[in-house]
């Protein structure tokens, strides 16, 4: 079986107090289901690595091929818990050992 | 080479208090050149004051103009009145007559169609002919995106990939641009186009779509607007006496 290529996305969130990884998976889930739909939002293997509550920064997975519609959906994602959020990419690896130096 | 990213509009009033902020933020997420549109034209200590604060942030800050004219009487009157008063000239086109008329115009530097109403973007084949022969850009807000949901969302996108087709396909100059009114929604210029891979833009598109199209337009015009032009690659270097 081939090999499924993989992404890791380091994203900064900025919002007012601080979501729980549940609150933020959830959050990353619905904006990609409102765009894509649930088959859509279904290839894009999104999952979370790692989240620091402290500077609020994520590493998310998802698949190579799904990369640009998981970058769209992070970018139009405005809400995290109700309370209004933004989130930016830091950077984008093929290796969370290679992620971790680019910040 | 590493981009120059450029907003051309960010929806506050520029004697808003808010201005300040915006641009602080926009400097801190990556923006070289950010711009607000006036209504009328800015006093000279009015720019000056957001010049040197845009400058110690680190960005460049562009003079720019929407209008929205009536018909085309109206634009003419706009453009002769205010072409040279402004670095960038944009027209919010609302009706068929003056988006015709705005695309055959080189005063224009931009046709924006705020209209999320499928029936009034008048953006076609015709008129991208008419914008490639003039060299006008054709600006998308992204505000849009963010803000809507499920419907209006689907149709607007169904009109961007239209509109972009078109483009495109006649090379008319595509500028993207936030068109924001609050900090929240402020995006790093990647992340802004990676939306437009939401209408098929493909990223090497939309990258030049946030930062050398609009650039472009930036230093063609203040060209322009020097005293010492005369014509593109013709400059004045030195004035001397007929003896």
């Amino acid at each position: 079986m081939k090999r499924i290529k993989r992404r890791y996305l380091a994203v900064q969130l900025e919002c007012e107090g601080t979501p729980t990884e549940r609150e933020l998976m959830d959050a990353l889930w619905a904006s990609a289901t409102r765009l894509y739909g649930e088959v859509g939002a279904s290839l894009t293997g999104l999952a979370l690595i790692d989240f620091n509550v402290e500077n609020k920064i994520a590493v998310v997975r998802c698949t190579l091929a799904s990369l640009p519609s998981v970058r769209a959906s992070l970018t139009a994602l405005t809400r995290v818990a109700g309370h209004e959020a933004t989130m930016h990419v830091l950077a984008v690896s093929g290796t969370i050992k290679a992620l971790s130096s680019h910040f | 080479m590493k981009r120059s990213f450029c907003d051309l509009h960010l929806r506050v009033k520029p004697s808003d208090a808010k201005v300040q902020r915006f641009i602080a933020k926009a400097a801190q997420i990556g923006y070289k050149q950010i711009s607000t549109p006036f209504s009328t034209p800015p006093t000279q200590t009015e720019l000056v004051s957001i010049k040197e604060f845009a400058e110690n942030s680190g960005i460049d800050f562009v003079t720019r103009a929407d209008f929205k004219p009536r018909n085309q009487e109206d634009l003419m009157r706009f453009l002769r009145k205010y072409r040279r008063q402004f670095e960038v000239i944009c027209i919010l086109c609302d009706n068929k007559e003056v988006s015709r008329q705005a695309a055959k115009d080189h005063r224009v530097d931009i046709l924006n169609f705020p209209s999320l109403d499928y029936k009034k973007r008048f953006f076609d084949r015709a008129e991208a002919e008419l914008a490639r022969s003039t060299g006008v850009a054709v600006e998308i807000d992204l505000k849009p995106l963010l803000v809507l949901e499920g419907p209006p969302r689907t149709r607007f996108l169904s009109s961007l990939r239209r509109e972009t087709g078109f483009a495109t396909e006649f090379n008319v100059p595509i500028v993207l641009s936030s068109g924001i009114d609050e900090e929240v929604l402020m995006r790093k210029p990647r992340d802004f186009a990676s939306l437009a891979y939401l209408f098929g833009l493909q990223e090497s598109q939309a990258l030049d779509a946030v930062s050398t199209n609009p650039t472009a337009i930036v230093s063609r015009n203040r060209q322009k607007l020097d005293p010492n032009f005369v014509a593109p690659g013709i400059n004045v270097l030195k004035e001397g006496k007929l003896q």
